[in-house]
């Protein structure tokens, strides 16, 4: 055997030995044990495709009743960690080392099993970062990945939900690692191809169809005046101030709000055409009203929602879709478009901290970063300008020669001071940094550090750090939005005052705006009805959405 | 493209029925500025029971009664605040229900409209609330012998369900909206007694096509359909005066009829869709995402969806 | 509950000439306001029940504020809170006041 080609060897093997439970490259549900067990080799570095809508759960189902006296010490490398099998195969023992990105719905357990020292953890990443490190330090042996349908010679159909699959195939298959998709169906000629056959190993057909969950549908019915004043301020206080075209929102109800104001209350304003034209976003339902209104020029996607397909295959000038006209999404790509395209990242978060760290982990659950650490962070290898990324780096700048003057993106949080609970956003120190402490990170898992936030938009007001001269300001203007908080009752009332009067601080007065006028009446859709009917009953969302 | 709900260019929202509250569906329904309350928020005519549970009151219990006009023609009218304990009836929720329809037997005007918003009985002062109903029910059998018709508007968050649900079924008349619901035990209950399998309360799509505003009306258990506008409420609250029913033997003897045929003639089916195609709907499966004026073309087709059956 | 209460004095009398106004609903993270002209005009007492115990000193700040803005003279302020958060406390008794000022 050559010395050079041990790798490529070793694949062959476990390609053979999976052989054995296959015809051709197909698999039976039935024999998916069989098939890992054989292929499967203790200590390989996995990524068993948990994206952060699809989930290769047959696949999934099938680790973990694998044998561990077969299977065992597998490092997984996986974005989301979504499924119980997750982690239940680190329970089995069959999983041991842990590397990713979001957790959401297994925040709590995850956080249970990193004190117990039942996952020897890795880091935990952003989207763009993991997928990076599959290519140089991370790369998987074997990929099990997810798509709509597949022919027999392993040609892949992702179907919308693209996701994480070009990438992880990519790194999986060009390094000598084996590739097994679980499809729905086995088909003779799939609609487009998404991934070429020679890059899949094996085709198991699912016992049932892959599981999406549908996480971005906001439901209009459940949107608050509160959260409608905040997308006013952030509408008039930024999105028209700074002219934002190119932008990426977070999945909380005030940015869902702002896509619901475009129609209404920015129309109003005469902004139509100069924000909001340009999009890095999931296709999110509570975008339809804008995009009918002829507000958005275009959207590129991580990955679909859950009853948007048919409308996205019918408004193919504002999506990308293939030549079968369904929507091809693609997370890295996106991931990179929200990084280096985009003018503006607008999301929440559950705690800010004086500086203006924010952080999603609190101490007894760890939901992980996803994308946003990417999208909410000022790229430094940025080159192109933009007025928008001008006027905020002319805003920033204080000192050195203006001819070497860079731009900045807009990174802006949008919180209300009290979340559920009562629990207040804005703490003294994030609880991020006691769970480092607690379970051994080497480094605090803070979402958007303070030197890339640009903005605070609080239902008390916007809080502009870009202008904030010195720590001291920094913090009596986050002090100066906090409103009824701790944080907010312990500011220095006459420096707010006076940061108000540089424009640092802005109430809503200050902006023009009634927040008695914050009624949900401005809402262009006020139910997920409303949507299906401005979608002229293309959007199809899910029974538990429904009402009638 | 389909019809929009909302004209960004010209008017604002049409105020729907299901969001506002109780206080906004009468000044919406009635003859502006008619309403004149009995036992307002002022005189805090509270629960005696909640402070018990450590629960906050509402000033109003959650009932608000009191007179009006509609068109001009006097009324009095009782709407439950659904968003305060779902709507449920307390002993003193219950009483102004009870009181002001013995204040209509008196006073016999042309109508008396009670707004449900209910999920039945408040679980914390149970005995009260299960007596204010069966009180109630008499009231409304008095009331419809003495020749007043009284109509239910159905369109809330929280339906009628419960007792409220009983109690509707005694109105001469009732006006139902999509969003609306009418039962008597609620989704989770069916579904802890019988299973998830019988029930799935979180399946939204099942609970409105077994007891949604269009399932209703499609089998007779509403008389009118109404878009979720307090204008479509009171159009249809005006229609259906004229067109209460006699509270007579006949009546009810032909109620009783209607309800035994449809136990012959649906009793076997699974879904609400076979109740429908039986009923001679094409499209059986369309129906949940049909506009009003589609259903509406669909009800004038069928044509057999009026009667006094509940 | 907790029953909380408050006095402040005012510089000038509510605008306007109606009687009485109530706002909102009880109903988890609301709360209803029921506003009577019924005090003197430079007095306002607002008086609070709730189910949350332990905010007392964010409820005085919210009706400090509240009252150095509107200037509510003269009325007599009822909450029944159902675990309202302190923003919607504020638009609530605004919204109030601006009734009371038709």
């Amino acid at each position: 055997m050559s010395g050079w080609r041990r790798e490529r060897a070793a694949r062959d093997a476990r390609i053979e030995a999976g052989r054995a439970h296959a015809a051709g490259k197909v698999v039976a549900a039935a024999n998916v044990v069989d098939l890992l067990e054989a292929i499967l080799q203790p200590g390989d570095r996995v990524c068993l495709e948990g994206d952060n809508q699809k989930q290769a759960d047959c696949l999934a189902r099938g680790l973990s009743q694998c044998d561990p006296a077969r299977v065992h010490d597998l490092h997984m490398v996986q974005s989301g960690i979504v499924l119980p099998e997750h982690l239940d195969i680190f329970e089995q023992g069959i999983a041991k080392r842990l590397d990713y990105s979001y957790s959401g719905p297994q925040g709590s357990r995850i956080a249970r099993m990193l004190y117990g020292g039942q996952i020897e953890l890795g880091a935990v990443h952003t989207y763009l970062e993991l997928f990076a490190r599959y290519f140089v330090d991370l790369t998987p042996n074997v990929a099990l990945i997810a798509g709509v349908s597949a022919d027999r010679d392993g040609n892949l159909y992702t179907g919308p939900n693209t996701e994480d699959t070009p990438t992880v195939v990519e790194a999986t298959a060009f390094k000598n690692g084996v590739v097994v998709a679980q499809v729905n169906e086995i088909v003779e000629r799939v609609p487009r191809v998404d991934i070429p056959g020679d890059r899949i190993d094996f085709v198991v057909e699912a016992d049932r169809p892959f599981y999406v969950e549908p996480l971005f549908t906001r439901d209009p019915a459940a949107m608050t005046e509160t959260q409608i004043l905040m997308a006013m301020m952030a509408i008039k206080g930024i999105y028209a101030e700074y002219g934002i075209r190119r932008l990426n929102h977070g999945i909380g109800f005030g940015t869902a709000a702002i896509e619901l104001l475009l129609p209404t209350y920015a129309d109003r304003l005469g902004l139509k055409g100069q924000i909001a034209t340009h999009w890095a976003l999931n296709p999110h339902p509570t975008l339809i009203p804008a995009i009918e209104s002829g507000w958005v020029k275009q959207v590129h996607c991580f990955g679909s929602e859950v009853g948007m397909d048919r409308y996205i295959r019918e408004r193919s000038d504002i999506f990308f879709t293939g030549a079968d006209g369904s929507l091809r999404s693609n997370r890295a790509f996106c991931q990179t478009a929200g990084l280096y395209a985009c003018d503006l990242f607008i999301g929440s978060t559950l705690q800010i901290d004086l500086a203006g760290h924010s952080s999603t982990v609190t101490q007894n659950r760890v939901a992980g970063f996803g994308g946003a650490p990417n999208m909410g962070s000022d790229p430094h290898g940025r080159r192109h300008p933009s007025d928008t990324w001008m006027k905020a780096g002319r805003e920033a700048q204080v000192t050195g020669d203006p001819a070497l003057m860079r731009g900045r993106k807009l990174v802006v949080q949008i919180v209300e001071t009290f979340g559920e609970g009562l629990v207040p956003a804005f703490v003294e120190r994030l609880d991020a940094l006691e769970l480092a402490k607690k379970i051994g990170l080497e480094l605090a898992p803070v979402m958007v550090y303070a030197d890339d936030v640009t903005h605070i938009v609080t239902e008390e007001g916007i809080a502009n750090l870009l202008l904030c001269r010195t720590a001291d300001e920094r913090e009596q203007a986050i002090r100066g939005v906090a409103g009824y908080t701790e944080i907010g009752r312990g500011r220095d009332r006459a420096m707010v005052e006076r940061l108000r009067q540089r424009g640092i601080v802005r109430r809503p007065e200050d902006l023009g705006i009634e927040p008695l006028d914050a009624d949900r009446s401005l809402l262009a859709a006020r139910s997920i009805k409303d949507l299906v009917h401005w979608s002229g009953g293309l959007y199809e969302p899910p029974a538990k959405f429904r009402n009638w | 493209m389909s019809e929009r709900i909302i004209d960004p260019a010209t008017k604002g929202w049409a105020a729907s029925w299901y969001e506002a509250s109780a206080r906004a569906r009468i000044d919406g329904l009635l003859d502006t500025g008619s309403f004149r309350e009995v036992i307002g928020p002022e005189q805090r005519r509270m629960s005696p029971h909640l402070p018990l549970f450590d629960l906050p009151r509402a000033f109003d219990d959650g009932m608000i009664v009191g007179s009006g006009r509609l068109d001009g023609q006097p009324v009095l009218v009782a709407a439950q605040e659904g968003r305060f304990m779902g709507g449920a009836f307390g002993e003193v929720h219950g009483a102004k229900l009870v009181g002001l329809l013995r204040a209509a037997l008196a006073l016999k005007p042309a109508a008396v409209l009670i707004l449900f918003d209910t999920g039945g009985v408040r679980l914390q002062e149970a005995n009260a609330g299960e007596t204010a109903i069966a009180e109630v029910m008499r009231a409304i059998t008095q009331l419809r012998a003495a020749g007043v018709p009284v109509i239910g508007l159905i369109g809330g968050r929280a339906g009628a369900y419960g007792g409220g649900g009983l109690i509707a079924a005694t109105c001469s008349r009732l006006v139902v909206s999509e969003g609306g619901r009418i039962s008597v035990s609620g989704p989770e209950v069916i579904e802890t007694n019988k299973g998830a399998e019988e029930f799935d309360s979180r399946d939204r799509a099942l609970v409105w096509r077994t007891m949604g505003g269009k399932h209703r009306r499609l089998t007779g258990g509403a008389d009118a359909y109404a878009d979720d506008t307090v204008a479509a409420f009171r159009q249809a609250a005006l229609d259906l005066i004229g067109r209460a029913p006699a509270f007579d033997l006949a009546t009810l003897e032909a109620e009783q009829a209607r309800l035994e045929q449809r136990l012959t003639r649906f009793g076997d089916c699974r879904d609400a869709t076979e109740i429908w195609a039986r009923l001679g709907v094409n499209d059986p499966e369309a129906v949940p995402a049909l506009t009003t004026a589609d259903f509406d073309a669909l009800l004038a087709r069928l044509g057999e969806t009026t009667h006094d059956a509940r | 509950m907790e029953k909380l209460s408050f006095r402040h004095t005012t510089q000038n009398a509510l605008a306007g000439a109606k009687a009485q106004a109530i706002t909102g609903v009880v109903a988890s993270g609301n709360l209803e306001v029921l506003l009577e002209r019924a005090l003197p005009a430079t007095e306002c007492t607002v008086e609070i029940e709730t189910p949350i115990r332990g905010y007392g000193e964010v409820w005085a700040a919210v009706v400090a504020d509240f009252v150095a803005r509107a200037q509510p003279g003269g009325l007599r302020i009822t909450i029944n809170d159902g675990g309202a958060r302190p923003d919607t406390v504020s638009l609530r008794l605004l919204q109030g006041a601006r009734l009371m000022e038709v």
